[in-house]
């Protein structure tokens, strides 16, 4: 591949080998000498390396929780550290899972996520819809409005939106956790850059043939939006399973507990080196979830995120 | 969009220019107006009363001394800013803010670009490293605090045990308030560097190729292509980055609850409002005022950053 670009002698930046794919008339001088030592150094210093590097931060440290997970606490508090655990022992699972009660965090955790998300979704499709497609005045404030609304820390309204909602009796409820994160302004965001970039003849042509906005909007504008719209759910899935601050303020009561939250009782319980392989499976059981979902889903996100970020 | 339509067919009641129209309203009009507030309406509202609302209770609440549970509050006025501003808490709690943003912000996004120029490169492999790079950023920050407060852990941490390999110390991340606002950026850092990675990779990738190679047919090498080439062209990129990323910063919270429960060294603004208000003191209106005060800091920074781009952001 470097032979394409010969006159990159400092492709340790990666940024040498940008023209290669569309080389063509080049093409048979890749097979010159591919595996001459030049070629060789070149592409493990440019390529391999920074890459091996790059994925060996992130990933040591997740095996590390894995792998401490399956340890006794003899294993872990020990001058003579040894990489592997002795074996596969669910030890730890068990005990994080009898000091709290994980299954309901877990079961509270899945109905907050599917609830709010579902919501938020939706919303955040209509009020898109809205702010592109339909006539209204002061569209471009109703905008502003929204995206002055990202740029607020939902950590400011935490104490006022906890004396709200103590208020109205959504101390620890399910409700109580789920209703003050369910206006979106993100989605509304992301979808409504995205909107705005559908090519109109599209709606045009429905609207000729006598669509209303109701079924422009379902037939239309949402099947070829489908990418963006997994964007929106991916990431709204993913900052309510993990979200945090709120859910802590709002529940101090182990039956409506996230497992965030629960994760933290955890803690309190056993805060010292013995108790690390139980916190550690407790890790476990709070990241693997998400780390599926993003695995099954990523494609969409990478892809949101890109015309997020070039459009936005 | 619906203008350009007015002269299709199958709306002839619609037929007459959009100007004459102008002062009373059509059927569609006043169809288009319902339509939008039903669909509208419902995310408005919660965020009039879930964002909007609080900002102003906020306000108010600032100007109470008053202990969060409690059913008496006594109206103070600015009394609880001026306890902020004259005491010792606004010059360490407004410095650690500072210092978080800027390192994790600045950290993110050099280390981002970095890594998005490695998985730029053309070799196998760049997929899964790309989804490993960005995993990080999807996870449960209380999760990852703890794993990494493991790692960091002075006395069974995997990173003493390396020192101790090469005959060093622990230093006391969790004891030593300095060590410990250095081990929250590491960890936050290390959590967000993959978002920016695979912004920038997009940007990367959609930079013209053509450029790229007049420029290395005119003898260009790879980093000056890089610095004058690459780094100008990304720079709505950056700018998008610059906003997320400090928006973000600004309210960090898991990682600083999760490794550092008492604030010792990590209270930013954020946390120094949580702690006073949900910590051992109950002081609501104090809390309340510190919110008050991030989030005009976080206005400013917007309005300033929003004018300053105007001018240096390269749109291509």
């Amino acid at each position: 591949m470097s032979t394409l670009s010969p006159v990159s002698p400092n492709s340790a930046s990666g940024v040498g080998t940008l023209k290669a794919p569309d080389a063509g008339p080049e093409l048979p001088a890749r097979r010159d000498k591919p595996l001459s030592r030049s070629n060789l150094v070149q592409t493990l210093a440019g390529g391999y390396i920074p890459l091996i590097v790059a994925t060996l931060v992130v990933v040591l440290p997740l095996l590390w929780m894995l792998l401490s997970s399956f340890k006794q606490p003899g294993e872990i508090v020990t001058t003579d550290l040894k990489i592997l655990p002795q074996g596969l022992n669910l030890e730890n699972y068990h005990t994080a899972m009898t000091t709290v009660p994980f299954a309901q965090f877990f079961l509270n955790s899945l109905i907050v996520t599917t609830v709010g998300s579902t919501v938020k979704v939706i919303l955040a499709i209509l009020t898109a819809y809205a702010l592109v497609f339909v006539r209204f005045p002061f569209k471009n404030i109703i905008f502003v409005v929204i995206l002055v609304a990202l740029m607020v820390p939902p950590q400011v309204s935490i104490l006022p939106n906890y004396i709200l909602i103590a208020g109205i009796g959504g101390k620890n409820t399910l409700w109580g956790i789920i209703l003050p994160g369910l206006g979106t302004a993100f989605g509304t965001f992301l979808l409504r850059q995205h909107f705005k970039t559908l090519p109109g003849s599209i709606l045009e042509a429905a609207e000729i043939d006598g669509a209303g906005h109701w079924r422009r909007l379902w037939q239309v504008v949402v099947p070829v939006s489908l990418p963006s719209i997994a964007t929106v759910a991916l990431v709204t899935v993913v900052s309510e399973w993990n979200d945090y601050i709120w859910p802590l303020i709002i529940t101090d009561r182990p039956e409506t507990m996230t497992l965030p939250v629960g994760l933290t009782l955890l803690q309190n319980s056993e805060g010292n080196g013995a108790g690390w392989g139980i916190l550690m499976a407790g890790a476990v059981l709070v990241i693997i979830p998400i780390l599926l979902v993003f695995a099954a889903l990523q494609r969409y996100i990478v892809a949101g995120l890109t015309q997020g970020s070039v459009t936005g | 969009m619906t203008r350009q339509l007015t002269g299709s067919p199958a709306a002839p009641a619609q037929a007459l220019p959009a100007l004459q129209r102008r002062g009373r309203w059509s059927g569609r009009t006043r169809r288009d107006f319902f339509v939008f507030l039903a669909l509208a309406l419902p995310n408005l509202a919660l965020i009039a009363v879930f964002t909007y609302l609080p900002l102003i209770n906020n306000m108010y609440y600032s100007t109470l001394d008053w202990t969060l549970g409690s059913t008496s509050a006594t109206v103070v006025g600015l009394d609880n800013y001026v306890t902020f501003f004259t005491s010792s808490d606004a010059p360490q709690v407004l410095g650690t803010t500072l210092i978080f943003t800027v390192v994790t912000v600045g950290g993110s996004m050099v280390l981002g670009l970095l890594v998005a120029l490695a998985l730029n490169a053309k070799v196998r492999g760049t997929t899964f490293a790309r989804s490993a790079a960005f995993a990080p950023y999807v996870l449960s920050g209380v999760g990852v605090g703890l794993v990494w407060l493991f790692i960091f852990d002075p006395g069974y941490g995997v990173l003493s045990w390396l020192l101790r390999g090469i005959g060093q110390q622990s230093p006391q991340w969790i004891n030593d308030p300095q060590l410990s606002l250095v081990m929250v950026i590491i960890v936050y850092v290390w959590k967000n560097l993959g978002y920016c990675a695979v912004v920038y990779l997009a940007g990367l990738q959609s930079l013209p190729k053509d450029v790229m190679e007049a420029a290395s047919l005119d003898g260009a090498n790879g980093f000056r292509r890089f610095m004058s080439i690459s780094v100008p062209l990304l720079s709505p990129t950056t700018f998008f980055l610059l906003i997320t990323t400090m928006i973000s910063s600004l309210q960090a919270f898991d990682l600083i609850r999760i490794m550092t429960p008492l604030g010792n060294g990590t209270s930013t603004l954020i946390y120094e409002a949580y702690l006073q208000a949900f910590g051992a003191y109950n002081r609501a209106g104090y809390s309340a005022a510190i919110s008050v005060v991030l989030f005009a800091i976080l206005l400013i920074i917007t309005v300033l950053q929003l004018r300053f781009v105007e001018r240096k952001v390269h749109y291509s």
